[in-house]
């Protein structure tokens, strides 16, 4: 994950809390990587049980075992099939447990995700895969030309913008879309992801971006770094 | 010195493992052609012609040793009756995926190749490429794996859910792509192509665990390889390999398109003598190289794996962003040309 000096990335994990649910961690983490949702959805329902709230599984166990799991892909040590996987079985996970509106009790940013120029929707769908199941909601624009999508975030007020792109003509793009917002005078963080960033580690600057991740999970990083520096604001 | 061999020549002995004049350098321009034809992309690649004569002429400009027929990987989608989308400043890519639900799969059939005007114009491709070079260069062609192609049919959610719910329409799926594939490289290969590369990024340690390639690609790969009447080389588009390699040995690939993510010179060692590799220069950070950073990575690569033979220098991805200029391609050209004469004796002090 890059970003620049200006955009904090500590994560706001409550230390105790973590700490109580460092073993659910583990044990949520391998029944993923068996691709067994019973045993998933036991992990998460005994945390539950013991007296953790909502947040406090999603910022200390969740989260981080889906960020576990990115880091091993872009290191190579597991499949893009298995980040797949896990990542529809935790997002699957959550909506058993807690039903749909429980996760945007607390004050949610407007997030926007939208596939740039692009139609190769699968790095989108992991990126709302693991937001979801971070428990953020998101407004997802699906395929969009950059235009469209500079009017649809101005008419939307969206404080956070994630971009998707696999061709490195679409990744060029941002730059239209980074352009139209700043003409507009609107100031949001636009994250950016995707084949070509992750061979290109200088392209999220060159297009004007505020961040880059290289895999779907540090999109739960860098939205939580934005609340962190708007609550600090 | 001058070069004493043909590109074929070249090419032939850094496949037996063996130090030819200089390291073969393989330049896969496609839309590169269309710039130097002075044609939007999509006009150009309806004309066998302008690509033959745009190859030559690459080929003449850069001093690399192949010529490329592939036009692009949707093509094979356009074969099947999906659509393909074109744009002015990249590849083109398929549009909505022609097989919406699985249930389908029981009633595709493979397309003929004759039928397939884009199929057609590769093939006329082919042959003009042979004849004008009188076998003197390897005209290079490209299949899609069955493994692969569907992602293009299916998009790529659908058919990862396909492989892990529906194993019997996988089945199905994978027949009629391998009865596909087979029947496009051989067309290919009667046309007059050296050799075929096998698109399989699927396959790569990127996408999937190397259980699935023991379980999907492996076997795949083995069945289309052997009923493909000529040498065959795989690619993996960029993605990794390395944990796969004992086994795509068994495939029977004569070379391993090799990504900049991995280590070249632990990809050398463990290819040693199996497989010659074929990579890695990044071809989208390759836009703004400056003459001297394109020396460097030409260095690299061939101090990692030049020495002995078995290596072709390209870019990773084997095709050269429509972004590079032809500047950084020139650039690479003359570091290849500088640096790349066997023995290769700068390296003992260093790239
Ligand atoms: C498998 C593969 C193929 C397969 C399937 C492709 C497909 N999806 O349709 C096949 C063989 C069909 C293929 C064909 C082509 N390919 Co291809 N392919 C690949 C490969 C190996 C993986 C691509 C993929 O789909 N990965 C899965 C997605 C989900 O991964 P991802 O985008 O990296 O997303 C991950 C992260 O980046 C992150 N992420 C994604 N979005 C976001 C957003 C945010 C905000 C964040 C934080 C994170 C994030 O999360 C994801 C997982 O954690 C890549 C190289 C590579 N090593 O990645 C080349 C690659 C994508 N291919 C490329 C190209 C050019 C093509 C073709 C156009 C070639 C041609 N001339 O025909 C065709 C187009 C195919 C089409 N659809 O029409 C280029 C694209 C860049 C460029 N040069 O323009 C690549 C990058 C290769 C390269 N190094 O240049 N390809």
């Amino acid at each position: 994950m890059q970003q620049r000096q200006d955009f904090p990335t500590s994560n706001p994990h409550d230390a105790a809390a973590a700490e109580g649910l460092a073993s659910a961690r583990r044990l949520f983490y391998a029944a993923l990587l068996r691709l067994d949702r019973s045993a998933a959805l036991d992990v998460l329902s005994q945390a539950l049980a013991a007296g953790h709230g909502l947040p406090a599984i999603t910022e200390g166990c969740i989260a981080p075992t889906l960020e576990t799991i990115g880091s091993e892909w872009e290191m190579g040590h597991l499949a893009l099939s298995q980040v797949f996987m896990t990542s529809r079985i935790a997002e699957d996970t959550i909506d058993r447990l807690f039903p749909p509106g429980d996760a945007s009790a607390s004050i949610q940013p407007r997030i926007a995700l939208a596939l740039l120029e692009d139609y190769h929707a699968l790095g989108k769908r992991l990126v709302a895969l693991n937001l979801k199941a971070a428990g953020y909601s998101i407004l997802d624009y699906g395929h969009v030309q950059a235009q469209e999508l500079v009017e649809k975030i101005l008419a939307d007020g969206v404080e956070v913008l994630l971009i998707s792109t696999l061709m490195l003509r679409s990744a060029l793009q941002v730059r239209r879309v980074c352009d139209g917002l700043i003409q507009a005078g609107r100031h949001i963080p636009v994250i950016v992801g995707g084949a070509p960033f992750r061979f290109d580690p200088d392209l999220w600057r060159e297009v004007g971006a505020t961040a880059t991740g290289a895999s779907a999970s540090d999109a739960i990083r860098l939205v939580q770094a934005f609340l962190e520096q708007r609550r600090d604001a | 010195m001058p070069e004493t061999m043909t590109s074929m020549q070249r090419v032939l002995t850094a496949l037996r493992f063996q130090e030819a004049d200089r390291v073969p350098y393989f330049l896969l321009l496609t839309m590169h052609g269309a710039r130097e034809m002075g044609l939007p992309i999509r006009d150009y690649f309806a004309r066998p012609d302008l690509i033959a004569e745009a190859q030559l002429r690459m080929r003449a400009r850069y001093g690399h040793d192949c010529l490329l027929a592939f036009s692009y990987a949707s093509a094979e989608i356009e074969a099947f009756g999906g659509e393909v989308l074109f744009f002015e400043d990249g590849p083109p890519n398929s549009g909505l995926p022609f097989i919406q639900t699985p249930e389908q799969i029981a009633r595709l059939a493979p397309p003929r190749i004759e039928d397939a005007p884009c199929l057609v114009r590769v093939l006329e491709t082919i042959a003009l490429l042979k004849t004008r070079s009188r076998g003197e260069v390897p005209v290079i062609a490209v299949v899609m794996s069955p493994f692969s192609l569907p992602v293009m049919q299916m998009g790529f959610e659908g058919y990862l859910r396909l492989l892990y719910d529906r194993p019997d329409l996988f089945a199905r799926l994978m027949a009629v792509n391998e009865a596909f594939c087979v029947a496009w490289a051989n067309a290919q290969l009667k046309a007059g192509a050296t050799f075929v590369v096998y698109y399989d990024p699927v396959s790569s340690a990127t996408i999937t665990t190397l259980e699935q390639y023991r379980a999907f690609g492996l076997p795949i790969a083995k069945r289309t390889i052997a009923r493909i009447d000529g040498p065959v080389a795989t690619h993996f588009a960029s993605g990794r390999c390395l944990p796969i390699l004992d086994d795509l040995a068994q495939t029977g690939t004569a070379a391993v398109g090799v990504s900049i993510h991995e280590d070249m010179a632990a990809l050398k060692t463990a290819c040693a003598g199996r497989m010659s590799l074929v990579g890695n220069l990044n071809g989208i950070d390759m836009r703004r190289w400056s003459a001297a950073q394109a020396e460097t990575a030409v260095k690299q690569a061939l101090a990692q794996a030049g020495p002995g033979g078995g290596f072709i220098l390209s870019d990773n991805h084997g095709e050269i962003p429509w972004q590079v200029p032809e500047r950084v391609l020139d650039d690479i050209a003359a570091a290849v040309r500088c640096w790349g004469r066997y023995p290769l004796a700068w390296i003992q002090g260093g790239p």
